[in-house]
């Protein structure tokens, strides 16, 4: 059977299209990295400081990345711990819980939050600092604790949405097996359920992570700043990688600064993969471990 | 016992409703906070009105006009190339060289979108500026080409899935008919998955729309009515970005909570219509 012109026109639109997003990708990848590679050193992070005694918080870094690399984990860390345990409790509820009528009006809820830009979460928590300060204490600025906030309330529909789809695609079998034996619905949850998903639920809350770490809008209007030192506390100010790097892009002064924020892009860059391929890694693997086990 | 599950109901339905208790809380923050404006009978003027602080005009039709200008464009870029992106995937190359773009393009979605702003203000401004060969080379144009790249994992991913869900069996009768991969294509696979094709777009349309940093690093933000896609242009997210530094209590401040509400109102609008559309073809 000869191919006939369609055909062929078909394909070859086709592999000109992949062709053209994985190029300009490449283009995209390549250029930071030929353009910044040089820039990647430990001076690049630490500057004169030694390594170990910043670690350790003995001693400020001035002029290194690492008080943005500080203030993007503690970001992650206090926006996760916000988010985790009340994403995981609105999952369980829709998934196990909630009647049809109303699952309908909160994931449509969800969905919405799900879509609602960035930048008008921030907007939100700028709002809510300001109402903070107006109405309880004069000391409440923009700072750590409201970006993390915020940052919480943006990744808050994926974790919720993992959870609930992780739970919902669960066999049917293994749903009913624990509660035949007399178990509890909580503990057919906590032993059974949970256990039994935690692949799906440990891949979304990675993917979330990641969202933390790459979000510049939110952060912007809550209160990152381009200098703070590692932050002292969760109401100061914090500097933050992607902000660090939007702020070079448009304020830098001379060549040694933008290669520092080449050098930040491509440390970035480099979370957010490794971040992703832990994330597909835990699916992959985890995924097989509990087949296993039922 | 039967205490404990008790609790843990109420629990469990307690953080449900602060959930959903902060979807309606943003909203309720962006009304209540542009009152002033539309108690003031300013709305329509800020609405349709031009920016300009200094002659107290607080106008944001520029910022919407090249809010859908960008977005707009950036779907007419980004559209072609994700369809043809997700007919290799499903169609021409289901094989190796499909799962190795399938993988790829998960891979995109995780890259944040200020190392496509930083990478767009030094290799793809510098060359639309020799390209045009005049302006400084942040126009729309410039966001458009940097924002198909963001948005097209969002539109290949939901055109390859909706690709992929119509029945095995429809497929194997076109097969055994002597069908060719382009009569499936026409014939069969478009019309089954045409609303989830539409509700990507949707959902895409919803990103372009929502992206602060692409346009805030390479769009240039003026505030004029953009009259052609070399022009410089300014977002509605990238207008609250850049006012949030005023004063509080200016009116300019104040209009930056109809922005949000705008933006919230045409995202959760997005967000229905693209249910409607996905609810089509189960």
């Amino acid at each position: 059977m000869g191919k006939n012109v369609w055909d062929m026109l078909l394909g070859f639109f086709a592999w000109c299209c992949a062709i053209l997003l994985v190029g300009s990708m490449i283009l995209i990848i390549g250029f930071l990295i030929l353009k910044g590679y040089k820039a990647i050193s430990l001076e690049l992070i630490f500057a004169n400081t030694s390594p170990l005694e910043a670690l350790l918080f003995k001693q400020q870094v001035f002029g290194g990345l690492f008080p943005a690399m500080v203030g993007t984990f503690f970001l992650i860390l206090l926006s996760i711990g916000f988010a985790l345990p009340l994403g995981l409790a609105s999952g369980i509820f829709l998934a196990e819980y909630a009647p049809d009528s109303i699952k309908k009006i909160f994931s449509l809820c969800f969905d919405i939050l799900a879509g609602v830009p960035s930048i008008v979460i921030g907007l939100f928590g700028f709002s809510i600092t300001v109402l903070l300060h107006h109405s309880f204490n004069s000391q409440i600025f923009p700072c750590l604790l409201i970006s993390a906030l915020s940052l919480a309330f943006l990744v808050l529909p994926y974790i919720i949405k993992t959870t609930q789809v992780a739970l919902e695609s669960l066999p049917l079998l293994l749903r009913l097996t624990a509660p035949s034996l007399g178990a509890t619905k909580l503990e057919n949850i906590f032993l059974v359920l949970l256990p039994a998903s935690i692949s799906d639920i440990t891949s979304g809350i990675v993917l979330a992570i990641g969202r933390c770490a790459e979000d510049t809008a939110v952060i912007m209007l809550t209160g990152v700043v381009a200098v703070a030192g590692i932050p002292k506390s969760i109401f100061s100010g914090f500097e933050a990688l992607p902000f660090y790097i939007y702020y070079i892009a448009s304020e830098y002064s001379d060549q040694f600064e933008l290669m520092k924020g080449y050098g930040a892009a491509i440390i970035l860059l480099l979370i957010c993969a490794v971040l992703f391929g832990i994330s597909h890694w835990v699916k992959e693997w985890l995924t097989a471990k509990t087949r296993f086990s039922y | 016992m039967q205490h404990r599950e008790h609790i843990a109901g109420i629990i469990f339905w307690g953080a449900t409703a602060l959930s959903a208790g902060v979807t309606l809380a943003v909203l309720g923050f962006m009304v209540i906070l542009s009152l002033p404006i539309i108690k003031n009978d300013m709305i329509l003027e800020v609405l349709t009105g031009p920016w300009s602080p200094d002659h107290g005009l607080f106008g944001i039709l520029p910022m919407i006009v090249g809010t859908l200008c960008i977005a707009l464009l950036s779907l007419v870029v980004s559209f072609p190339v994700s369809l043809g992106c997700s007919i290799f995937i499903e169609i021409i190359r289901p094989d190796k060289p499909g799962r190795f773009l399938k993988k790829f393009v998960k891979l995109m979605t995780a890259v944040p979108t200020v190392i496509y702003g930083f990478v767009g203000v030094f290799l793809l401004v510098p060359q639309v500026r020799g390209f045009v060969s005049h302006g400084s080379g942040m126009c729309i144009l410039s966001a458009s080409l940097m924002l198909g790249l963001v948005i097209s994992p969002t539109m290949i991913l939901f055109f390859s899935q909706s690709f992929a869900r119509v029945p095995k069996t429809y497929l194997n009768a076109v097969d055994a008919l002597g069908g060719t991969q382009f009569q499936k294509l026409i014939y069969l696979l478009l019309p089954q998955a045409w609303p989830g094709i539409l509700t990507g777009i949707i959902l895409a349309f919803g990103r372009a729309m929502g992206d602060t940093l692409i346009a805030l690093m390479i769009s240039g933000n003026s505030v004029v009515l953009p009259t052609s896609p070399l022009d410089s242009a300014r977002t509605l997210t990238a207008h609250i970005a850049m006012i949030i530094a005023a004063d509080f209590d200016s009116i300019e401040f104040k209009t930056i909570f109809v922005c949000g509400g705008i933006l919230y109102l045409m995202t959760s609008f997005g967000i229905f219509l693209a249910r409607f559309s996905a609810g089509k073809q189960n």
